[in-house]
């Protein structure tokens, strides 16, 4: 492709610019490429950084600024760090029905911060989200965008101790569900095995997966 | 007793624990219908989806065979996916992009076809990184066997599919704010007219946007038939419909139905009924943006687009959120109403400042601060989004979802003003676990 000047002035890792170029083949127009290329961003640094989306707004022939407005419209571009592991709580009506209040506040009570924070190790962020199509096996919990459904609070708690403890390498949905979950929206049939390995959604085309398919 | 519809949901019912792969769709007769889509023409196709009565599955239930019909001339055209599925209480495509994504990669090829497309995307919400996976191994797979790609199944046509996540936002469900959202920008419809989809679309393109359910559907109208397919259905709600039901139910999932049931055969009978012999209260019909029903006026009424419609409310996306005696209606508006604040776009000044103090005075009358006057400032408040609170809603804004916010004002205004007032009369909230 060559479009970018991939030398010194980039922050990205030989395998982040080949990704990257990738993505631009993807589409007709190279500015459709903004959205992949900020999670690949996020991905490289760990959330997004000023200097990250000025490297997106390189590729794509863009003004920082209009990366800028791009990425504070969408909530899952995180412009600050978050911990280690990203749990989401829905709390929309389904959920709430059925008891998220108490299970969001029981994961702000075990990992000690309110939602929209970050513990002091950075090991875990708590934020509360909306509906996220999970209603069927409310009330659901997302760690790094991977769903856990029918979570209790004692299981919220538990799922924040495993967290700190095992410290997983990168999330997986199936195994999360089996350790913390009961009810589902629908039955998932057969386990899937890859994960999440940081606060952005697990996706091969991106390279923000595990790697295990 | 009502019996379960297997169209759509057929593979994934019967063999669980495959029917995502290539194997098993092609053993079940997978792509059988796309292959023959290749040899037909755009007027066959768009004359038979037109046939089979096919209505979008999205929430607007607006024909599909005649959307397509509607595609201007230029090219080239595009073919745009909506998997962005995030209108609270719906999750029925979320199990179709995993149980049976090849059903889908079959449906746009038909699709494609029909609407002259090269190119299509498929816009996935950006909390279903699984969906997305699996859907991005089908596709890969379908790359591998020819079947998308440059050429295929041997035949001269090109087609290319791209699957793209989406970053957290409700609205680019709506199809003019994904289109710019796909162009990477920020999220916010585009005014119709001029930039109706089907003459200005993606990058100022024809374009066909048609949610996951809809185009599910398309081999399955190929493979049977359009009359067979309408058969299926219920008068002029065609074929099967996808049912997410939710809350205070005992079997709350997707249910693959014909129209025309009753609520009281679909909260009762298929759901289970109401958990632990609590009572029904109130149910939302199809999805958050809709207006409530209750059991007094609607339990017994068919389950049609347009006995939905008449009675004041919608099927929407066909999300049923159920709630029991035990429920404070103040609080369920309240978090339907926040919601919509939180997923404003702030170009519309009504919306943007409406649903945040359609939130703020019910988050005071939940609390115990509420006024008497606020029941008619909601009413005020909702009227300067939604003109006259009529249904359907006369719009001051580019998009409904302003209006949509104002379904649970015009809902517990209506039917539960009793507990409106008990809150604010008794300084605060009388169900266990509310504010005081």
């Amino acid at each position: 492709m060559g479009i970018y000047p991939a030398g010194a002035m980039s922050r990205w890792s030989p395998e982040t610019r080949e990704r990257a170029r990738s993505i631009l083949a993807r589409y007709p127009e190279k500015r459709s490429a903004v959205m992949p290329l900020l999670y690949l961003a996020a991905a490289e640094e760990g959330y997004l950084t000023d200097e990250g989306m000025a490297e997106v707004a390189e590729w794509v022939g863009l003004t920082p600024a209009q990366v800028q407005s791009v990425a504070s419209f969408y909530t899952m571009y995180k412009r600050e760090p978050t911990g280690r592991y990203l749990v989401s709580c829905c709390t929309s009506i389904s959920c709430m029905l059925l008891g998220a209040d108490e299970v969001l506040a029981a994961v702000e009570d075990e990992a000690g911060v309110p939602a929209g924070e970050t513990d002091e190790d950075g090991v875990i962020t708590v934020e509360h989200v909306e509906c996220i199509g999970a209603c069927g096996g409310a009330p659901a919990v997302q760690v790094n965008y991977e769903l856990i459904e029918g979570v209790t609070p004692d299981t919220a708690r538990e799922l924040v101790r495993w967290l700190r403890s095992a410290a997983p390498d990168s999330v997986r949905a199936d195994e999360m569900q089996e350790l913390f979950g009961t009810r589902r929206s629908f039955d998932w049939a057969i386990a899937e095995h890859a994960g999440a390995v940081g606060p952005y959604p697990a996706f091969e085309p991106y390279g923000t997966t595990d790697g295990h398919p | 007793m009502t019996t379960q519809l297997r169209v759509i949901t057929r593979r994934m019912t019967e063999h669980p624990a495959d029917s995502h792969t290539l194997a098993r769709y092609e053993a079940t007769g997978g792509y059988r219908q796309a292959r023959r889509a290749v040899g037909m023409t755009r007027d066959e196709l768009v004359e038979l989806t037109k046939e089979s009565g096919l209505l979008g599955r999205g929430g607007a239930a607006f024909p599909a065979g005649l959307k397509w019909s509607f595609l201007a001339p230029a090219r080239p055209a595009y073919l745009v996916v909506n998997a962005d599925e995030s209108e609270p209480g719906t999750f029925k495509d979320r199990q179709l992009l995993e149980r049976d994504p090849h059903q889908l990669v079959e449906g746009i090829i038909i699709a494609a076809v029909a609407n002259e497309v090269h190119h299509a995307f498929v816009y996935v919400r950006g909390e279903y990184p699984k969906p997305a996976r699996r859907l991005q191994r089908a596709v890969d797979e379908a790359y591998a066997s020819g079947y998308l790609g440059e050429g295929i199944f041997g035949s001269d046509y090109d087609l290319e599919v791209t699957v793209h996540l989406g970053a957290g936002a409700y609205i680019c469900g709506e199809e003019t704010a994904l289109i710019n959202s796909l162009e990477g920008r920020r999220g916010e419809p585009r005014l119709k007219p001029p930039y109706f989809p089907a003459a200005k679309g993606l990058y100022m393109m024809p374009t066909i946007v048609n949610n996951v359910e809809t185009i599910s559907n398309l081999p399955h109208i190929l493979e049977m038939g359009p009359d067979a397919y309408k058969a299926l259905g219920h008068e002029e709600d065609t074929g099967s419909f996808l049912f997410s039901i939710s809350g205070h139910v005992n079997r709350p999932g997707n249910y693959e139905l014909p129209h025309g049931l009753t609520w009281r055969e679909l909260i009762f009978e298929v759901a289970g009924g109401i958990r632990d012999g609590h009572e029904l209260k109130t149910w939302i019909p199809g999805g958050a943006s809709a207006p409530w029903f209750v059991p007094g006026d609607h339990l017994d009424l068919p389950i049609t687009k347009n006995d939905t419609g008449k009675a004041g409310s919608m099927l929407g996306s066909g999300a049923v959120v159920v709630m029991d005696e035990t429920t404070c209606v103040v609080r369920a508006a309240e978090r339907i109403v926040r919601f919509f604040a939180h997923e404003s776009c702030g170009q519309c000044t009504p919306c943007r400042e409406g649903t945040t103090w359609l939130e703020m005075i019910l988050r005071r009358i939940e609390s115990g601060a509420g006024r008497e006057v606020d029941v008619d400032l909601l009413l005020e408040v909702g009227g300067n989004i939604s003109v006259g609170l009529a249904w359907p809603p006369r719009m001051t804004t580019i998009c409904p979802l302003g209006p949509s916010a104002v379904s649970p004002i015009i809902s517990i205004t209506k039917y539960f003003k009793d507990e409106l007032l008990a809150h604010i009369h008794g300084g605060g909230c009388p169900f266990e676990g509310g504010e005081r």
